[in-house]
């Protein structure tokens, strides 16, 4: 089920410009990696090029390899609409599309992948609902549009159409950034059930979260404004706010910029 | 379709083609729809051709059909049903723009290319007089003033009451005054033109008995021009953000001089623009020119009396003669229409962009 | 929306020099009286103006079918003069609903597919500029479309007509017997193309609002480009695509100049629509009107009124459907 992602060199671009340089990492899979640092350091970026949504920005470009397992997601011949399908996203705002049902939402990856019969439908949409902790919330209004759900129930429905297609990796983009403090606690809750299952890369602006909830940590800094985002470092993150192995790490986590 | 051929079967050898790995999928080659739309460009004249078609209407259809046809099967054969899809809506859409593209293309060239044969400095400074419309000759300078002269009266009356309905709408406008208001400007907008035409016809000829004028034709140009306006200037003034108003309000500035010195002055780029529309619009209708100002062959420069002629009128009544060197006239009338209204565009368009508040896109 | 509802509390503290509370109707400044009096005024005259349409096209309609000798809807004849007129609107009501049906069943699907193609599958630096001149096109007068479609149009659209009734001939909708392609698909066909810009136009604007965050949404569930369309595009650019539609509907439903110039009218409504004859309401009123006598322009204006009824229903149910919509969304 769950694959790791191995990143080697990896640059971006928008455009001529420049937004993160050449990173190497590992993700172990069934674990929650944390990827933090301060606004505009890339890791956001850097998330997006590990299933491809980079590139649908205008002018976005990448260089260099993630590997997931053995695979390049960048080689020749391979399929970015398959690699989507395999690495899995959540966004910082809930996205469920409006014209759908709950039911349709959950549904609408399945749909795109082949399956159609009803019955396999209900299945994989309870059991996803049920994995994304709302399945009791929402299970006697199915057919009601998803955007009258409140809005950390919109983001855990965004969880359960993400889970439902089965995905290798998922990929988390400020999940909790829009949600009030209750909603926070039942994502993070989530994430930490979740990561039985998957692989799971989250970015977060809330390093108490990345602390709750991660394995490892990965802290991304920029040199200056203008200049691309960097790695800084990646461990485990009991040792990241312990006792950080660059001083430009502790710095950031202390508080003393950012 | 032999080449089409041998690139399926190369696909289907080549090692991978169909790959195990999850990740990869077999992919036509980068340059396959142009290959295709090639291929099928040439069947298309091919059969037309081979078969003695003589337009070349028959040829497009033929080839697009083989295009859209090839491709389906071609991408659902190699890369599966879902890629396949995708590959026929991208050349659906593809072929909905070209298929648009020649129509419109080919009315600009003609416009400009049969136009530009008699336009010329003697065309512009001269009316027909009396000549005979078989006869080369003759020009349309008493269809510009008339054109200048009915526009400009319309937009004489629109434009302050297009703008101070719209004025009210946006500032003063509550309750069932401003709801009826914007109910009616939205069925004003849906008036034919020809029925704006009918409507001045009925009152100021039919009952009061006033001949065929300009100003008459103004009338049922100003009932077309003023929701356009109302429209537009609405759009505008909504965007002037309430802080502004409010800053003005709260120095005690009466309402009054706030509207006029503080919201037109921040929406005037974008009123001006919509009025430059809304004329570029009204300049081009023909049907109540013909209903209420009858057109003329010689120069008529009073609005107020008698019949004149104007720029469209003068394309409908040259082609309706029928012969060689009034369809040459059209012509040249139809570019100079056409240029006048493309020229309003783009200034109204360029004050636009020059005056835009600076947010948003 | 209304600035002043939140205007007045800050604006004038003692409720006795509240001046600026003219949302009220009780200005005391003159200036403020003579401004909101002009506003008001101009929306007034709006609602007198189309009053008086009404009313004065409803008055000479009267006047003409209670002279009309025959049945005013039903009569396959326009004979407005003479001691015994005898005319109807059936021949024009049938040509005008059938061309315009056309034009949208061409224009509708073209229209969606440019302005997706300026929207989401065009380079970059293409889709801009196309818009710019999509825009442009929308302002190019209907008597230069309907020149063009004359005297270049028609003389293309024999070949294709023949080729039609070679392989369409039997359903009898598609027979044609040669001869200049003055019918009434010919007017469909250039009506389609007349209101494909401004379809294109309001469409496209609808396409690019759609939010990135729900393309994004089901481009990470590996969808497509299509699919992101499908799932996320269009159902949000539904009710702009509908507006857009009856926008053109109501152009193609009033145009005059450009169906005068390409119909060779007749008084009949033929089951083919290859072969000429028929005729529409704008383009009868255009024929007829220079040897009418006042008689007969009334009869004309009768039919102008029709034509007008049929275009307030058209562009009611436009509002309907995406009064509805919202709803939805």
């Amino acid at each position: 089920m769950a694959k790791r992602i191995d990143v080697s060199g990896l640059s971006a671009f928008y455009g001529n410009h420049k937004a993160i340089d050449d990173i190497s990492m590992s993700v172990e899979p069934r674990s929650v990696t944390a990827f933090i640092g301060p606004s505009g350091c890339g890791k956001s970026t850097f998330l997006r090029t590990l299933n491809r949504m980079h590139e649908v920005t205008p002018g976005g470009r990448v260089e260099g390899k993630v590997l997931l397992d053995d695979e390049d997601l960048y080689g020749p011949g391979v399929d970015p609409v398959a690699v989507r399908r395999t690495v899995g996203m959540v966004f910082q705002r809930p996205n469920p599309f409006p014209t759908m049902s709950i039911f349709d939402n959950v549904a609408a990856g399945l749909r795109l992948n082949g399956t159609t019969k009803k019955s396999d439908l209900t299945d994989i949409v309870e059991r996803s609902l049920k994995g994304a902790n709302l399945w009791n919330e929402v299970k006697d209004r199915l057919n009601k549009p998803g955007s009258g759900l409140s809005g950390g129930q919109q983001q855990r429905l965004c969880i359960a159409r993400a889970i439902a297609v089965e995905p290798q990796v998922l990929l988390m983009d400020e999940p909790c950034s829009a949600l009030d403090p209750i909603s926070t606690l039942a994502v993070e809750d989530l994430i930490g059930e979740l990561k039985e299952r998957f692989t799971i890369v989250i970015v977060t602006h809330n390093m108490q979260q990345a602390a709750r909830v991660s394995d490892r940590t990965a802290f991304f800094n920029l040199s200056a404004v203008g200049q691309p985002g960097t790695l800084v470092e990646i461990d485990d993150t009991e040792r990241i706010f312990s006792n950080p192995s660059v001083q430009a790490t502790e710095d950031y986590i202390s508080g003393r910029f950012g | 379709m032999s080449d089409v051929m041998t690139e399926r079967q190369a696909l289907a050898e080549r090692p991978g083609g169909v790959s195990s790995l999850s990740l990869k999928q077999a992919r036509l080659p980068r340059w396959t729809p142009a290959a295709l739309a090639l291929a099928s460009a040439a069947i298309g004249c091919g059969i037309g051709l081979g078969a003695g078609l003589d337009s070349r209407i028959q040829w497009g259809l033929i080839a697009a059909l083989v295009f859209v046809v090839a491709t389906f099967v071609l991408s659902a054969a190699v890369e599966g049903a879902r890629q396949a899809k995708d590959r026929l809506a991208t050349g659906l859409v593809w072929m909905a723009f070209l298929l648009a593209v020649i129509p419109l293309a080919s009315l600009l060239w003609e416009t400009v290319v049969r136009g530009s044969k008699v336009l010329d400095g003697y065309f512009l400074s001269h009316s027909m007089g009396t000549l005979p419309d078989a006869l080369p000759g003759g020009g349309i300078y008493h269809a510009i003033i008339g054109t200048l002269e009915q526009v400009g009266l319309a937009t004489l009356i629109a434009a302050p009451l297009g703008l101070f309905t719209a004025i009210y709408l946006v500032e003063y406008g509550r309750g069932r005054l401003a709801k009826a208001v914007t109910f009616f400007v939205d069925v004003m907008t849906g008036i034919p033109s020809i029925v704006a035409g009918l409507f001045i016809l009925s009152v100021w000829i039919l009952i009061l008995g006033f001949g065929p004028s300009g100003f008459a034709g103004s009338m049922a140009l100003a009932i077309l021009m003023v929701p356009v306006v109302v429209r537009s200037t609405e759009e505008m003034l909504k965007l002037v953000p309430n802080e502004l108003r409010e800053a003005s309000l709260a120095l005690g500035v009466p309402k009054w001089r706030t509207i006029l010195k503080v919201v037109l002055p921040t929406s005037i780029g974008g009123i001006t623009t919509g009025v430059m529309l809304a004329v570029a619009r009204i300049t081009g209708e023909t049907a109540p020119v013909m209903l209420l100002v009858w057109g003329a062959k010689t120069i008529n420069n009073n609005p107020f009396q008698d019949a004149q002629q104007s720029l469209p009128l003068y394309v409908f009544q040259q082609w309706q003669q029928g012969s060689e060197a009034s369809y040459d006239r059209a012509w040249a009338a139809a570019l100079v229409l056409i240029a006048f209204v493309m020229i309003l565009n783009l200034v109204a368009r360029g004050i636009a962009r020059w005056k835009a508040p600076k947010t948003g896109r | 929306m209304t600035p002043s509802a939140t205007a007045t509390p800050d604006a004038a503290p003692p409720p006795a020099a509240a001046p600026d509370s003219a949302v009220s109707g009780k200005a005391r400044r003159p200036g403020d009286r003579i401004f909101l009096g002009l506003s008001r005024g101009s929306g007034i005259a709006l609602l007198v103006i189309m009053a008086a349409i009404a009313a004065f096209l409803t008055y000479r309609s009267v006047l003409a079918i209670s002279g009309d000798h025959a049945n005013f809807f039903t009569t396959l004849d326009w004979n407005a003069t003479g001691t015994e007129p005898k005319f109807g609107i059936a021949v024009l009501a049938f040509g005008t609903v059938v061309s315009a049906l056309i034009a949208m069943v061409i224009a509708v699907p073209v229209a969606v597919g440019i302005a997706l193609f300026i929207s989401h599958y065009a380079p970059r630096r293409l889709a801009s500029p196309l818009g710019y001149v999509i825009d442009l096109l929308a302002a190019v007068p209907s008597i230069i479309y309907g020149l063009w479609g004359a005297l270049f149009l028609v003389p293309h659209l024999g070949g294709l007509y023949g080729w039609l009734d070679d392989y369409l001939g039997w359903t009898g909708v598609f027979s044609y017997g040669g001869g200049a392609a003055r019918s009434l698909f010919t007017v469909g066909i250039l009506l389609a193309i007349m209101i494909l810009p401004i379809v294109t136009s309001v469409s496209r604007e609808v396409f690019l609002q759609a939010p990135r965050m729900h393309e994004e949404a089901a481009l990470a569930l590996g969808a497509t480009r299509w699919e992101v369309i499908r799932m996320s595009v269009l159902p949000f650019g539904r009710s702009g695509i509908i507006s857009a539609s009856m926008l053109g509907l109501g152009r193609a439903l009033g145009e005059t100049m450009a169906v005068a110039t390409v119909l060779s009218p007749s008084f009949l409504i033929n089951t083919s629509l290859l072969d000429p004859g028929g005729g529409t309401f704008a383009q009868n009123i255009a024929a007829k009107f220079s040897e009418a006598d006042t008689f007969g322009q009334d009869a004309l204006i009768a039919s102008g009124l029709v034509l007008f009824v049929i275009t307030l229903l058209v562009n009611g149910a436009a509002r309907l459907i995406i009064a509805r919509r919202k709803e939805y969304s």
